[in-house]
C-alpha cells in the first residue's frame, strides 16, 4: 500500500540571489513560506512541480518539501527546511536578517 | 613563491571571459540549469542552502600578502565581510550573487588566483604540507611539485570528465601534515642513494567508504612523476565505476582490483606514456623550483622573544601552543588560530585577513599558508618579532592559544550552509570549544583532535579525528555518531564507532564523558589521548558513554 500523501510546498533556489523561494498559488514565487501554496493532493503536487521545473529563468532545483498548515500559512516540517526559512545558525545572515 | 607567467595569466583571463559569457547566457535564458551547472562547477560555483557559494583555489595553501588582501576585498565588496578557510586549503565565500561572480573571478585573476577545478569530476586543487619550506624535518619543499601538478592537471584534456573528483596531496617530510594517506594520490618526497623521488600512495579517501591509501611504489624517480601520475589517472579513468557514483572513486577501484593488479596496469600504461615526456616537464619544474627559493632569513638576537617568554604568561602560553620549530633556530613557524572559542572554525573576517596579510608583509617574508586544519600559518618569522606579532593578533581576536588542543576543531560548514549536509557541524564545534574553555581543561588534556562532518562525505575528516563526530538525520532529527582512535598522520588510522549516536543536546556531554574517561585512565600526564586509546581500546570509553547498556549486560 502506498503511503498516505502529506501536505507539500514547492520550493527552489532563486537563480540570481540563490536564496530559498516557494511557489505561490498564482504561479509566482515568494521568499516567505507562509505565502506559499500548500499542496494537499499528490497529483496536483506533481503538476505544480512540473510547472516549477519549467521556470528556468527564475528557479533552480525545484522540489516538493513537506509542510504543514500553521497559524499564518504553510510551515516547514523537516529541520533542513526550517533552516532554509531563516539562514545559518552562526551568523544572523539570510532570511532571518529581515525577519 | 610562484608567479603567473604570460600563459597562466592569459589562460585565467580567458576563462573568466568565457564564464562571464556563460553567466550572461544563463541569465538571459539561453542556457538551462542543466546546461549551466557543469560550467559553473568547473569554475567553483555551487548553489547551496541559502545562496551560491564560490570556492576559490589556494594552490597548496600558499598565499602572498597581496592575494590575502584581495581575498579580504572580495569578502567586503561582494560577500558578507568574511571568508571560510576549508580542509582543502581553499577559501569559500558563502553569499555571492550570480551576477557578481564573473567580477569576483576577475578580481582573483588580478592577483594570480582562480576557482578552476575546485569542483566537478576533475583533478582538484593540489594540497601540501602547510609547513612546506619551513619545517625542520623536511627532505624537500613539496610546493614546486605541487605547482607542476597544478599546471599539468589544469584543463588536462583527458581528465576533465573523470568518474569522480580526484585529490592529490604532497609532503616533503616524514611527519605527515597533509593527510596524504587519505587522498586519491598521496606523494611523499624521499631520498634514495642521494637522489630524490617519491613514495606514491594510491586509493586513500574518506567519505562514504573510508580507506587508507596503499603504497603503489616506494620510490618513483623524480623525472617519472608526471607520466606515472598520468598512468594512474588514466587507468582509473578507464576502469573506474562510472555506473555507480558511490563506487566511482579510485579507492574503490583499488579495493576491487587489488593494489597488485592496479600496479601492473599502471606500469603497462606508464611504459606507453613515458616516451612522450621528453624532459620539458623537468625544465618547467626547474623553473618553478627557482621561484620557491627560500627567503633570505635574517640573523639577529632572539632576546626580545626570550624576555617576553619569561615575563608574559599569556605570550608564553601562546608561544608554547602555536609555534613550531623552524629549520632555522632563530625563526619560528607561527600558527594563527581561526578557532577562537565559540567562533566558527576556519572563518576569518575581512579585517582579520588584512591584519594577517600585513603581518606577513612586515614580518613574514610576504608569505601565508592555509592549513587543512583551517588555521593560517606565517611560515618564516624571526623570533625577535614574535612579541609584536602576538600583540597585534591579540587586538584582532587572533591570538587564541589552542593549536592542536581540543578546541582546535576541524568542522565542515554542515547544514548551516551546505546543500549536501544531513546535520549541522558549526554549532557543535562552537559548543564543544566553549564548554572546554569554561572547564579550563584544554591544556591539561593536551593533544586531542576533534573533527566534525555534517554528512558522510566527510569534508570534516571525522574518520581520522582522535574523536570524530558525524552528523546524521535520524527520522527528522539531528543525531551525531562518534568515532574514536582515528589518526590523520603518518600512522594513519580510521576511527571506530563507539555505538549509537547522540542527539544534538547530548553530544557535548558525550565528548566530555570521553575526555573525562581519558583523564581518569591515562597512565601519566605525558600519555596523549590517542596513546591511551591505543593502549586501552574502546572498552573503557564505551562503558562510560553507555552505562545503562553496560549495566543491563552485567545484570543479564
Amino acid at each position: 500500500m502506498s503511503r498516505e500523501f502529506t501536505p507539500k510546498v514547492v520550493t527552489a533556489n532563486d537563480l540570481i540571489e540563490g536564496d530559498a523561494i516557494w511557489l505561490t498559488e498564482d504561479d509566482g514565487w515568494t521568499r516567505d513560506i507562509a505565502q506559499a501554496e500548500l499542496i494537499e493532493d499528490e497529483a496536483h503536487g506533481q503538476l505544480r512541480l512540473l510547472h516549477a521545473l519549467s521556470q528556468h529563468s527564475v528557479a533552480v532545483g525545484a522540489y516538493l518539501a513537506e509542510a504543514q498548515l500553521g497559524e499564518w500559512g504553510p510551515q516547514p516540517v523537516h529541520f533542513r527546511e526550517i533552516f532554509r526559512t531563516r539562514g545559518p545558525s552562526n551568523h544572523a545572515h539570510g532570511k532571518q536578517e529581515s525577519a | 613563491m610562484y608567479h603567473y607567467n604570460d600563459f597562466d595569466t592569459a589562460f585565467v583571463r580567458n576563462r573568466v571571459a568565457q564564464f562571464r559569457a556563460q553567466v550572461g547566457r544563463r541569465i538571459d535564458g539561453s542556457l538551462t540549469e542543466d546546461e549551466f551547472k557543469p560550467l559553473r562547477l568547473m569554475n567553483g560555483l555551487y548553489l547551496q542552502l541559502h545562496a551560491y557559494m564560490l570556492r576559490v583555489a589556494i594552490p597548496y595553501g600558499t598565499l602572498n600578502s597581496r592575494q590575502m588582501h584581495q581575498l579580504a576585498m572580495i569578502a567586503d565588496r561582494w560577500d558578507r565581510g568574511y571568508g571560510h578557510f576549508t580542509t582543502r586549503q581553499n577559501i569559500q565565500y558563502n553569499w555571492p550573487k550570480l551576477r557578481d561572480v564573473p567580477d569576483m573571478l576577475e578580481a582573483l585573476a588580478d592577483v594570480g588566483m582562480h576557482a578552476i577545478q575546485t569542483s566537478g569530476n576533475t583533478i582538484r586543487n593540489v594540497t601540501a604540507d602547510h609547513f612546506a619550506g619551513a619545517a625542520a624535518d623536511e627532505v624537500a619543499d613539496p610546493r614546486p611539485v605541487a605547482e607542476l601538478l597544478r599546471q599539468w592537471s589544469t584543463d588536462h584534456p583527458e581528465f576533465q570528465f573523470l568518474p569522480r573528483k580526484f585529490k592529490i596531496a604532497v609532503t616533503g617530510a616524514e611527519a605527515d601534515r597533509a593527510v596524504i594517506r587519505a587522498h586519491d594520490i598521496g606523494l611523499r618526497i624521499v631520498e634514495r642513494d642521494g637522489a630524490q623521488g617519491f613514495e606514491v600512495i594510491v586509493g586513500g579517501g574518506l567519505g562514504r567508504t573510508p580507506m587508507i591509501g596503499k603504497v603503489i611504489t616506494d620510490f618513483l624517480p623524480q623525472a617519472d612523476l608526471l607520466p606515472y601520475l598520468e598512468a594512474i589517472v588514466s587507468v582509473w579513468n578507464l576502469i573506474g565505476r562510472r555506473d555507480n557514483k558511490y563506487k566511482a572513486r579510485i579507492k574503490i577501484t583499488v579495493h576491487e582490483h587489488g593494489i597488485d593488479e592496479i600496479r601492473t596496469l599502471v606500469d603497462a600504461r606508464f611504459a606507453e606514456l613515458r616516451p612522450a615526456f621528453s624532459g620539458v616537464d623537468q625544465q618547467i619544474l626547474a623553473g618553478i623550483e627557482a621561484q620557491f627559493a627560500p627567503p633570505p632569513l635574517r640573523a639577529a638576537p632572539v632576546a626580545p622573544f626570550e624576555t617576553a617568554y619569561a615575563k608574559d604568561p599569556v605570550f608564553r602560553s601562546w608561544a608554547d601552543t602555536n609555534l613550531t620549530a623552524h629549520r632555522d633556530p632563530q625563526h619560528a613557524i607561527v600558527q594563527i588560530s581561526l578557532k577562537a572559542h565559540g567562533a566558527t572554525p576556519g572563518d576569518a573576517s575581512a579585517e582579520q585577513m588584512r591584519v594577517m596579510a600585513d603581518l606577513a608583509e612586515r614580518y613574514g617574508h610576504n608569505e601565508l599558508r592555509v592549513s587543512h586544519e583551517q588555521n593560517i600559518v606565517l611560515p618564516h618569522v624571526h623570533k625577535a618579532d614574535l612579541p609584536l606579532i602576538h600583540a597585534v593578533l591579540q587586538q584582532h581576536g587572533l591570538a587564541t592559544a589552542n593549536i592542536g588542543l581540543i578546541s582546535d576543531i576541524i568542522a565542515c560548514p554542515g547544514m548551516d550552509y551546505c546543500a549536501l549536509a544531513t546535520a549541522r557541524s558549526i554549532p557543535i564545534a562552537q559548543e564543544i570549544a566553549t564548554r572546554f574553555d569554561e572547564l579550563k581543561l584544554e591544556h591539561e588534556i593536551g593533544d586531542l583532535k576533534i573533527k566534525i562532518s555534517g554528512c558522510i562525505n566527510a569534508c570534516g575528516h571525522h574518520h581520522v579525528g582522535h574523536i570524530g563526530i558525524l552528523g546524521l538525520d535520524r527520522a527528522g532529527v539531528e543525531n551525531y555518531q562518534i568515532t574514536l582512535g582515528g589518526d590523520h598522520t603518518q600512522t594513519a588510522a580510521l576511527g571506530a564507532r563507539t555505538g549509537p549516536g547522540f542527539p544534538a543536546e547530548e553530544i557535548v556531554g558525550a565528548v566530555e564523558t570521553i575526555v573525562q574517561t581519558y583523564l581518569d585512565i591515562r597512565s601519566s600526564r605525558e600519555e596523549t589521548f590517542i596513546e591511551t586509546f591505543r593502549r586501552t581500546g574502546m572498552t573503557p570509553f564505551k562503558s562510560a558513554l553507555y552505562p545503562d547498556k553496560e549495566a543491563a549486560r552485567d545484570a543479564a
